[in-house]
């Protein structure tokens, strides 16, 4: 029958055209691939530090093209929780790692070490068709975020300002920036308020503050930064006059209390494997360039030392 | 059938019978202007419910095909998400979801169809039967994130399978198995018992039966059914969601125990990325999974209409 003989040559056409694309690996670099390194190197942890830890496994699939490299986002204590088990490898953090994370380590015979590789300015955003909010007091930021807040209009913060209620967006309790901004803003761990609209993926905090324009929310700086026309930056006063984040003002320190440091953890056993040692180097070797380029700030050089000797050490006393 | 003239019976008996011979001849004229209307009405109202729909998908499609048909090419088929919208592409996805199909076909066809045979060839009319019966229905009504979590919680964590391909296609094999079974059985259910009686007076056993009789007639049924359960598990995002994770991947599973990711949760990825560059690669994935979706239901409705025998 020769419909069949046609409906069976096409299968067998679509097949191996599936099968070819498949062995055809895209290659976009024209710099010698090294294809001898072949491993998993599994990562989770911060969605603030996930753009960074992305732009290093896009650029390094193209030099180790055999070596995958997931990068999952669920946040730094979520990614903290596959860390200390051992199901991940690395584990993006923006925040240290807390004391009953390292406890949980230690039971199950998890051994790491810890590598600072950017600074962020945590920052509150508002929709850009807000005019008449420029800059908040730590205060203030504290009497609306506190737990059991009563604050919920925006003449509540500051005489003078309208009187219409605000909506709050901010990173959930899994996150880094969660953690980071209880503690260094209301000066209790993990004490927010909970009457605000939560999510550990960023982008869906950009896109719920961009379309409210009654909105108040806070994430890492790079998020701002990468879609400045649709949020609006708020300068924060903690006794010293208004500051806005900017690489200068994280990076001198002047923007405080909210800059901070971003980590990766590395699982030592993992550094008994070369691809693993070979991807932090790399990660180091580019860091500068690429935690610059999704808009964060870099850390000076010999951090950068610091850590390449710190990965040396470890994977050689671990040999 | 021809109807005797009664000779002269009681009035009414004779107009009773006029009326029901004539009425069809001139009804169109003898329609009230109230009933012409209210047909009208009708017709209007179901007109419009298909208009619904057909224009509701048209203003997708090509709402769709604006954002995305410039950012589909041959290297967005052949390239990694990227964190540059200009270099993203969708094939760390295809080749996850035909890896997930695959896994499901493998899995969902021997225990669907199995089962099928079982409960229509085989089961004994008893109400622990009726009750497994009972249950597959319900099974097909259950929300698809009720299967995500359960294959979190059974297969990524119980059976330690990690986040792998492998995990994957067995969650999704728990979700099409009971549209797969339920599909299979009304197909083996089309089949003539006269068929099976014919092959058992011949001296035929169950099984045989079943072979060579039952299943030849019923496969064309099973097959597009089969399809159609596959081509839900493809559009499916929420349970994979729950398997795979957001999760960056610069590469194809080469292995059922590698991570993997699928269309639509690539797809759901692209959409929540703020940046203006990525809602035209969302779109461009959509077209590919449209694509997909569109060609597997073909391939059914083309095997139904192919091999239908009518009896």
């Amino acid at each position: 029958m020769p419909t069949r003989y046609v409906a069976l040559a096409l299968g067998i056409a679509l097949i191996a055209g599936i099968v070819a694309l498949g062995m055809n690996e895209p290659n976009t670099n024209l710099l010698a691939t090294d294809s001898s390194l072949f491993g998993t190197i599994e990562i989770d942890g911060s969605s603030t530090v996930f753009p960074i830890t992305q732009a290093v496994a896009e650029e390094f699939r193209k030099v180790h093209p055999n070596v995958q490299v997931p990068v999952g986002v669920s946040g730094t204590g979520g990614g903290f929780k596959r860390f200390v088990v051992g199901e991940t490898h690395i584990s993006n953090a923006s925040r240290s790692i807390k004391p009953i994370e390292i406890a949980a380590a230690a039971e199950n015979g998890v051994e790491f070490i810890e590598i600072a590789i950017g600074f962020d300015g945590l920052s509150i955003i508002t929709n850009p068709v807000n005019d008449f909010l420029e800059c908040l007091t730590t205060d203030e930021l504290r009497a609306i975020w506190e737990p059991g807040s009563e604050v919920n209009r925006w003449s509540d913060v500051r005489d003078g300002l309208p009187d219409s209620e605000f909506r709050l967006y901010g990173p959930d309790t899994d996150s880094g920036t969660f953690d980071y901004f209880t503690e260094s803003i209301i000066h209790l761990e993990d004490a927010s308020r909970s009457d605000y609209s939560a999510s550990a993926d960023d982008n869906v905090l950009i896109r719920g503050v961009s379309g409210d324009k009654d909105a108040l929310g806070y994430f890492g700086y790079a998020f701002y930064s990468s879609s400045p026309d649709k949020l609006k930056l708020i300068a924060i006063d903690s006794g010293s006059g208004c500051i806005y984040p900017s690489p200068k003002t994280i990076n001198d320190g002047t923007y405080s209390p909210l800059s901070r440091p971003m980590f990766i953890y590395v699982n030592t056993a993992a550094l008994e494997r070369e691809e693993v040692v070979v991807f932090l180097n790399f990660y180091l070797d580019n860091a500068t360039t690429l935690v610059e380029e999704v808009g964060y700030v870099s850390l000076p050089e010999t951090m950068y030392d610091d850590g390449r000797v710190l990965v040396a050490s470890s994977a050689g006393s671990s040999n | 059938m021809e109807r005797e003239q009664p000779p002269l019976g009681s009035a009414r008996v004779t107009s009773a019978i006029a009326a029901s011979v004539t009425r069809p001849r001139f009804s169109a004229s003898t329609l009230s202007t109230w009933r012409r209307w209210r047909d009208r009405f009708f017709f209007v109202l179901f007109f419009a419910s298909v208009a619904i729909g057909i224009l509701g998908l048209a203003a997708l499609v090509i709402d769709v095909m604006t954002d995305g048909l410039g950012a589909l090419d041959f290297s967005f088929l052949n390239s990694y998400p990227s964190r540059h919208a200009g270099e993203s592409g969708i094939r760390a996805a295809l080749f996850g979801t035909i890896w997930i199909t695959v896994g499901t076909a493998a899995f969902a066809i021997p225990i669907g169809v199995g089962t099928a045979i079982f409960l229509e060839e085989f089961a004994p009319d008893h109400w622990a039967v009726r009750l497994v019966q009972l249950n597959i229905s319900n099974l097909a009504g259950v929300p698809s994130i009720i299967y995500g979590i359960l294959g979190l919680a059974l297969f990524v964590q119980a059976f330690a399978l990690d986040r792998s391909v492998l995990a994957g296609s067995l969650t999704m094999t728990l979700l099409v198995l009971p549209i797969v079974i339920i599909v299979s059985q009304e197909a083996i259910k089309a089949v003539p018992e006269e068929f099976r009686d014919a092959a058992f007076a011949l001296g035929a056993n169950r099984w045989q039966v079943v072979k060579t009789v039952v299943l030849p007639q019923a496969i064309p049924g099973i097959m597009s059914g089969i399809i159609l359960a596959l081509s839900r598990a493809v559009g499916e995002a929420a349970p994979m969601l729950m398997i795979s994770s957001l999760v960056f991947l610069t590469f194809i599973p080469s292995s059922p125990n590698d991570r993997f990711t699928v269309l639509p949760v690539q797809i759901f990825n692209w959409v929540s990325l703020p940046q203006p560059g990525f809602q035209a690669v969302a779109s461009a994935g959509i077209i590919i999974l449209l694509a997909v979706l569109l060609s597997l239901n073909s391939i059914a409705i083309w095997i139904r209409n192919r091999y239908q025998t009518r009896y």
